[in-house]
């Protein structure tokens, strides 16, 4: 029994207390408002609202606030808020065709219909830090935030030049050659399932395995992705397309018979390009693993996508033979608001499953040829000293 | 001799309560949610699905785990069920361990005590729903009683077969020759079987089922119980049963018969010879001192002693190491 588990009310009160005043620092300092975390830690905010699985940009914000910065920890408190919500129907599947482009980049093509668009991103900064934030002045930001309200209206325009029309997918280019396969929305097919009202079972539907990855953890998709680079799985990927931008959301109204707009939210679409060999019946082609996520994530949905497709294996007739391919060993190791429990749950006592064990471990050493031998000194086997000395026989 | 603090309960040290049942008002009441926190449609699919499970006795149920604000791992199983079959006229409690006062079993009665308002207890007598982690109470349970056990790994295979869809085939044919070629091997190895908790079962001749980590000591109390047994497995979506008096065998060969662990020593605190002792180490000599995983029957058993009942042996069980 260990005395630091077993405190009773007033030791878990008095815990409260220390994480309370631990979260918040020195008091001398202004605290952090939720909108500040919103506006200014967006990219944590978008991954709290993805593998929290609900779009809502201030909840998500508040999450960090209160997990202090540990974005595992947020995403557990938006799912736990996320339960008890009441459903009052399913959207439109987004148009992410529609999608108002922020950022938008193909590595396949060199130019193409609706072009290149960098908009913001760390990929062509050189990491230095920047010590010149280190001496920003709260109040000069907060002037400059009015400022950049006018240079936002600046760009806008030039966005909007970009996004007036939908921009046709890479893939959907590919396609007019008949070079990759498309996915159309079959009519015969099932509807999706909800992962957060149904247990997993396995085999998984691709639809399933998505909302699966979807949810799933970033690194641990990241590091499954990265296997798959290195040889664990190949699937020949090329980033077909990435972009980034605001969709509209519709949902379709019963008494009203046609679709409404609830309004919108920011999502990254990554489409990968993976070479397919063929077989006997098929010739080769390119097919895709595909990425979603709310907000910008970029290396969440890359790494979903090189996942996806690893998953597609068995389908596809190639060779099972590495984790990412497994769809048991991806899509019930992914959340990561199960894992972190479960690995955590660790640090409940087991006190009782440990003494059982400790009983058995003493009892298999006291008949244990070597240590029986060492016991008697006549032994031929002088080398054969137990590593422990035997004061825990005596206890037992 | 003096016992030391950390074995004593918040009770017993106050001076105040001995463990009897908690009025409703103990606890401020969350209003915000709906009673035992699910909602009723939830509540619902988790009953139908504990039906299914009482059915079958020993099939393990799938059902939609609802994510529960406290972590997976640390009893969301147990907790849904419990909420699931918990009413207003209940009398909750909840160990760990064996004990009360671990603090994730405070911390779960204290959940029920604030979105349910049901009354709460120590006292396995007065309790119509025991949720538990690893320990079965001591005291015999009766007719009227629920033992939910909190479950952290429903497939008793999964060591041997970490695929689901592998386990369910298995489970299908009643295929358990696996399990029992890894006790053959036990006893080939190590002269025994080397399951100590956990220690796998066949309910009612039928289906492998896990006990959870219970140590096998508590595994015969499971076997034709007067009490419903439900079994609750948040994070792997898995609710199983026993049903009450259901033949439950712990998996055994007939020359290695089935045995539980036993203790050279009595309770250093209530004396008692006949319950699961925890090992404490009291000092940095390392000395050791055997008492009661079972606080509340640890209790009991003193204050019957106290009563003018038969005197507690000396402690005998604190052994000096060397």
């Amino acid at each position: 029994m260990y005395v630091a588990v077993k405190g009773g009310e007033r030791a878990i009160e008095q815990s409260w207390r220390q994480l309370a005043s631990a979260r918040r620092g020195d008091p001398a300092l202004p605290a952090l408002s939720v909108e500040q975390i919103r506006q200014q830690m967006r990219l944590a905010v978008a991954r709290v609202m993805s593998e929290g699985s609900v779009y809502d940009e201030e909840l998500a914000a508040l999450a960090i606030k209160q997990a202090a910065g540990d974005l595992v920890e947020a995403i557990f408190l938006l799912r736990a808020y996320r339960t008890t919500l009441p459903r009052f129907g399913y959207t439109l599947p987004i148009e992410t065709e529609r999608i108002e482009i922020q950022r938008r980049i193909s590595s396949t093509f060199k130019d193409l219909p609706g072009g290149q668009i960098l908009g913001p991103t760390y990929d062509y900064t050189q990491r230095l830090l920047d010590f010149a934030l280190l001496a920003e002045d709260p109040d000069a930001a907060a002037a400059q935030s009015s400022s950049a309200g006018v240079s936002a209206a600046d760009v806008a325009p030039e966005v909007a030049v970009a996004t007036s029309t939908p921009v046709p997918r890479v893939i959907g280019l590919l396609d007019r050659e008949g070079l990759i396969e498309q996915e159309h929305p079959r009519t015969e097919a099932r509807e999706p399932g909800d992962l957060s009202r149904e247990p997993l079972s396995i085999p998984a539907d691709r639809s399933t395995r998505l909302q699966n990855l979807a949810r799933g953890d970033e690194g641990f998709l990241l590091a499954l992705g990265y296997a798959t680079q290195r040889g664990y799985g190949n699937s020949h990927p090329f980033a077909g397309e990435i972009r980034y931008g605001r969709v509209k959301v519709e949902m379709e109204v019963e008494e009203l018979g046609w679709s409404i707009e609830l309004g919108e939210i920011e999502v990254t679409e990554c489409q990968m390009i993976n070479k397919f060999d063929g077989n006997a019946q098929t010739p080769p082609a390119f097919t895709q693993g595909y990425g979603l996520a709310f907000g910008h994530a970029e290396r969440k949905t890359m790494a979903m996508a090189l996942v996806d497709r690893a998953l597609r294996a068995g389908e596809l007739g190639e060779t099972v033979d590495s984790p990412s391919q497994d769809h048991e060993f991806v899509l019930y190791h992914s959340d990561n608001v199960e894992a972190s429990g479960f690995v955590q749950h660790l640090k409940l006592p087991h006190y009782v499953d440990f003494q059982s064990e400790l009983n058995l471990v003493r009892r298999l050493r006291e008949q244990h040829p070597s240590l029986r031998a060492a016991a008697e000194p006549a032994t031929m086997a002088p080398t054969m000293t137990p590593t422990v000395a035997p004061d825990e026989e005596q206890a037992a | 001799m003096t016992i030391p603090a950390s074995l004593r309960s918040e009770a017993e040290i106050d001076g105040t309560v001995d463990g009897a049942a908690h009025a409703a008002t103990d606890v401020d009441i969350d209003i915000g949610y709906n009673f035992a926190y699910l909602d009723e449609q939830t509540k619902r699919m988790i009953r139908r699905s504990l039906l299914k499970a009482v059915a079958i006795p020993g099939y393990q149920v799938p059902f939609g785990s609802r994510e529960m604000p406290l972590p997976y791992g640390w009893g969301t199983g147990g907790i849904q069920v419990t909420a699931a079959i918990i009413g207003r006229d209940d009398t909750l409690k909840v160990i760990d361990q064996g004990s009360d006062e671990t603090t994730n079993a405070v911390n779960i009665r204290r959940f029920f005590a604030r979105t349910a308002g049901v009354k709460t207890t120590q006292r396995t007598a007065e309790a119509s729903i025991i949720q538990t982690r690893h320990r079965i109470p001591e005291q015999p349970l009766t007719a009227q009683q629920i033992m939910v056990y909190q479950v952290p790994m429903p497939e008793p295979l999964y060591k041997l077969e970490p695929r689901v869809s592998e386990c369910r085939k298995l489970h299908a044919l009643a295929d358990y020759g696996l399990i029992s070629v890894k006790l053959y091997e036990d006893i080939v190895q190590h002269g025994s079987i080397a399951t100590t908790y956990d220690y796998p079962v066949i309910v009612n001749h039928r289906y492998l089922a896990s006990p959870s980590p219970i140590p096998k000591f508590d595994n015969p109390k499971l076997n034709m119980n007067p009490a419903l047994q439900l079994f609750g497995a948040g994070r792997e979506r898995r609710l199983y049963a026993i049903p009450p008096y259901t033949s439950v065998r712990s998996l055994d060969f007939d020359d290695h018969p089935f045995e539980v662990e036993r203790w050279q020593h009595a309770c250093a605190l209530c004396g008692s010879r006949a319950s699961f002792l925890d090992e404490v180490i009291v000092d940095d000599a390392g000395s050791r001192m055997y008492v009661c995983s079972d606080s509340d029957f640890c209790r009991e058993q003193r204050s019957h002693a106290d009563a003018g009942g038969p005197v507690p042996a000396e402690p005998a069980s604190v052994i000096a190491s060397v």
